[in-house]
C-alpha cells in the first residue's frame, strides 16, 4: 500500500501532505522525514513503528506542532501549521493537543494536582475550577486518593495515569504517546494500554510511537517507518 | 484571571526557592548585603546631615566668629617673662559694628579661665566675660535664675551665670542662687544657671564650653585687667588680650559671606601679625556637607558594588537552574506554555529571591545604623524613602539580573528540552 493513496483525501483531523523534515548538522543535511503523505482521521487510533532514526520522533513532534515542516504542507483542524508563530503553535498545543511520555515527564516539584492542573493553568482557569477538573481527572485515572502527592511518591503506572489526566485536562481533540508503556512492566503497560483504548472510544484521536508490535496491536492502524519514509500501513 | 497568575507564579516561585534552602540562603546574601549597606548608607548620611543642622542651629547661620590667636613668630620666640600683646581689640569691635551695615550687633568676649569655689568645691572655670547679647546669640535654656542683663553691665554688678555641668561639679542647686562664688580672688553672686550644650564635632565648634562661668565684660576689665599671667614649668608668660572672641551676627546670611571678606580684610590692615582667625560657621556647614557628599558617594559605591555582585551571585544560580529545570521547561512548552509565560515564570522567581533578600536586607539596615550609633555615637536616622528605595533596588535587581536567564529558558527547544536528562 503506498502512502501517497491516503494523502490529500482532506477529511482527518490532521493531514500530512508530502512533509519533509531537514536538519543542518555542519556541512550536511539530515533528512528525518522524506514527503511523508499521511491522513489522521477524527477518532482515529494510529501506531507509528520504526527502529530509531527512522523518522518516527521527528512525525510525532511535527503532528504535536513542537516543530514546524521543512518543506510540504502540515494542516491540523483546518489551519496550516507551517504559517504559524511560536506563540501560535502554542495555542494549539494548549487547545487542541495532549502528550504523554515515555518517561512520564511529571513536574518533580509539583504534587499530582498542581501537574494535572498545568495546562489549565495557562489556559486561565480560575484556581477553584481547576482544582474541581483536577480531582475529576484523577477521579477519572483512579488517583483521587493521591492529589498532595509528588510524583516520586507515586509508582510508574500511577505516575503514567496522572500524565494522562493532565493530557486530558484541557479535553484535546488529538492525544499524541510517545513509548506510552516504553518504562512500564507489561502488566502495568496492559492497563495503560487499555486506558487509551477507552479514551479512543469515547473519540479521542490517538497517535502513539512505539516500537513494540504487541504494544502496536492495540491500535487501529500501523504505520511503519524506515528512513524518513513510511514503509508499510496495516489497517 | 492576570492577577491568579501573578499570585501562583509567585507562590511556584517561592515552592522552588524552599526546595533549595540553602542555595537561596547563599544566593541572597549579596542582595542582603547590598540592601543593608544602602539603608546604613542613608542613615548615616541622614543622621550626619541632621547634626550638622543641628550644629548650625546651634552656631547661627548668621554668625561669624572672630578669635584672637597667638601670632606664629611670637609663639616660636621663646623669650621669657616678656609680654606678648595681641588679639583682637575693642576698636576693632567698635570698627566692625562702625562700618559694616549689614552688621546687625556684635558681641564681645573675652575668656579668664580661673578656679571657681563654690563653699568646699573647685572646679577650674572658663570665665568668659561678655554683655548680656551673647544669650541672644548663643541661646541656652535657663535652667535656674537668670541671665546676664543690660542692668548687670551699668550696675558694674558681680553677677555669674554658671552652666548646667559646672553647677553640677560644685554642686550647686537652684538653692545656690544667690550664693558667693569665688573667681580666683574675686567674689562674684551666682544669679543663673544655663544649660550647657557640648556640640564639638569635627570643624564646627560652639562658642560656648561646659566649663563656663559668664559675667559682665567690663565687671571682667576692672577686677582682671586685660593682661594674664600663665606659670608653666619654670616659666612664665604674660599676655595682654583684650577680647577672645567677637561674635558678629549678620542681619541676612546671604551677607554672612561678603561680610565676612570685609571684616577680614579691614583686620588685616590693622593687624600687622596674623593675631586672629575668622570662622563662619555656614562655610563650614557648607564645607561639612561637601564631605558628607564624599562620604556618600563612596558609601555608595560600596553598596552599589556590593547589588552588582549580589545580581551577578542572582544570575549565576538562576542560569544553574534553568539548566537543572531545562526538563520542566520542555514540558511547560509542550503543554502550551508561551515564550513570554516562562519568561514570567522564571523572572518572578528571580525577583521574589532578590525582594526577599532585600527585606531581609532591610532588616539588617535598620540593625546596622543602631550598631553604629551604639558603638561610635555617631548620630544616625534612617528615612523612610530608603525602605521603599531598597525594595525598588532589590526588586530592579531581580529584573535585571533575571532577565538573561530567563530568556535563556524561554528560548529552548521544546523537543531538545524534553529530552534533557
Amino acid at each position: 500500500m503506498s502512502a501517497a493513496s491516503d494523502g490529500g483525501s482532506g477529511a482527518g483531523i490532521a493531514v500530512f501532505d508530502a512533509v519533509s523534515k531537514f536538519y543542518d548538522v555542519g556541512d550536511s543535511r539530515v533528512e528525518a522525514l522524506k514527503q511523508v503523505s499521511l491522513v489522521f482521521e477524527r477518532g482515529s487510533f494510529t501506531a507509528i513503528m520504526g527502529s530509531s532514526g527512522s523518522g518516527k520522533s521527528t512525525l510525532l513532534n511535527l503532528l504535536g506542532c513542537l516543530d514546524r515542516p521543512s518543506e510540504g504542507e502540515y494542516v491540523l483542524e483546518g489551519q496550516r501549521v507551517a504559517d504559524l508563530d511560536d506563540d501560535a503553535l502554542s495555542n494549539i498545543r494548549l487547545s487542541y493537543l495532549g502528550f504523554i511520555f515515555q518517561s512520564f515527564n511529571l513536574i518533580q516539584q509539583l504534587s499530582v494536582q498542581e501537574n494535572i492542573e498545568v495546562p489549565l493553568y495557562y489556559l486561565g482557569w480560575e484556581p477553584e475550577r481547576s482544582a474541581a477538573r483536577a480531582r475529576e481527572l484523577a477521579a477519572m485515572v483512579g488517583l483521587e486518593e493521591r492529589l498532595q502527592h509528588r510524583p516520586s511518591e507515586l509508582s510508574g503506572g500511577q505516575q503514567q495515569r496522572v500524565a494522562i489526566a493532565r493530557a486530558l485536562a484541557n479535553d484535546p481533540q488529538v492525544l499524541l504517546a510517545d513509548e506510552p508503556t516504553g518504562n512500564l512492566d507489561s502488566k502495568t503497560g496492559a492497563q495503560i494500554m487499555q486506558m487509551l483504548e477507552g479514551l479512543n472510544q469515547d473519540g479521542k484521536t490517538i497517535v502513539m510511537v512505539t516500537h513494540e508490535p504487541d504494544i502496536a496491536e492495540h491500535a487501529g492502524r500501523q504505520v511503519v517507518m524506515s528512513d524518513g519514509r513510511i514503509e508499510s500501513i496495516q489497517e | 484571571m492576570k492577577n491568579h497568575r501573578v499570585t501562583r507564579n509567585v507562590m511556584l516561585g517561592i515552592k522552588n526557592l524552599l526546595l533549595h534552602k540553602l542555595r537561596s540562603l547563599l544566593t541572597m546574601l549579596g542582595v542582603v548585603f547590598g540592601v543593608g549597606s544602602v539603608i546604613a548608607m542613608l542613615a548615616v548620611g541622614e543622621g550626619a546631615s541632621k547634626e550638622a543642622l543641628e550644629e548650625i542651629r546651634k552656631l547661627g547661620s548668621h554668625n561669624i566668629i572672630l578669635h584672637s590667636q597667638k601670632p606664629v613668630d611670637e609663639v616660636n620666640e621663646n623669650t621669657r617673662r616678656r609680654l606678648s600683646i595681641y588679639g583682637l581689640t575693642y576698636d576693632d569691635e567698635a570698627r566692625i559694628r562702625a562700618t559694616f551695615d549689614s552688621v546687625k550687633r556684635t558681641v564681645p568676649v573675652k575668656i579668664i579661665r580661673q578656679d571657681g569655689r563654690l563653699k568646699s568645691r573647685t572646679l577650674e572655670l572658663r570665665v568668659v566675660a561678655t554683655t548680656p547679647d551673647w544669650f541672644d546669640l548663643v541661646p541656652r535654656p535657663v535652667l535656674a535664675g537668670r541671665v546676664l542683663t543690660e542692668r548687670d553691665i551699668r550696675a558694674r554688678s558681680d553677677a555669674v551665670v554658671i552652666t548646667e555641668y559646672g553647677a553640677r561639679r560644685l554642686l550647686a542647686t537652684e538653692n545656690s542662687i544667690g550664693s558667693n562664688l569665688r573667681l580666683g580672688g574675686q567674689y562674684f553672686e551666682v544669679v543663673g544657671i544655663v544649660q550647657s550644650e557640648s556640640g564639638q564635632s569635627g570643624d564646627l565648634q560652639t562658642p560656648d564650653q561646659e566649663v563656663d562661668a559668664y559675667i559682665p565684660l567690663n565687671v571682667a576689665r576692672e577686677r582682671f585687667g586685660d593682661t594674664i599671667t600663665r606659670r608653666s614649668a619654670g616659666s612664665r608668660s604674660r599676655e595682654r588680650v583684650e577680647l577672645h572672641q567677637v561674635i558678629v551676627e549678620v542681619d541676612d546670611h546671604l551677607d554672612v559671606p561678603a561680610t565676612a571678606t570685609g571684616i577680614e580684610a579691614m583686620l588685616e590692615r590693622f593687624h600687622k601679625n596674623i593675631d586672629f582667625r575668622l570662622s563662619v560657621p555656614l562655610a563650614l556647614l557648607r564645607q561639612t556637607q561637601a564631605t558628607q557628599r564624599v562620604f556618600n558617594v563612596v558609601l555608595g559605591s560600596i553598596a552599589a558594588i556590593s547589588l552588582l555582585v549580589g545580581g551577578i551571585g542572582i544570575m549565576n544560580i538562576m542560569l544553574a537552574s534553568v539548566t537543572e529545570r531545562t526538563r520542566e521547561i520542555g514540558i511547560r512548552r509542550a503543554i502550551g506554555a508561551k515564550r513570554r509565560q516562562i519568561v514570567g515564570q522564571f523572572l518572578i522567581e528571580t525577583i521574589v529571591l532578590s525582594t526577599v533578600g532585600g527585606l531581609i536586607g532591610i532588616l539588617a539596615g535598620v540593625g546596622i545604623p543602631s550598631l553604629i550609633t551604639y558603638f561610635t555615637e555617631m548620630p544616625t536616622s534612617i528615612p523612610v524613602y530608603a525602605i521603599f528605595l531598597s525594595v525598588g533596588i532589590s526588586m530592579g535587581v531581580g529584573m535585571l539580573f533575571g532577565i538573561y536567564p530567563a530568556l535563556r529558558a524561554a528560548r529552548l527547544d521544546p523537543i531538545v528540552a524534553l529530552r534533557h536528562e
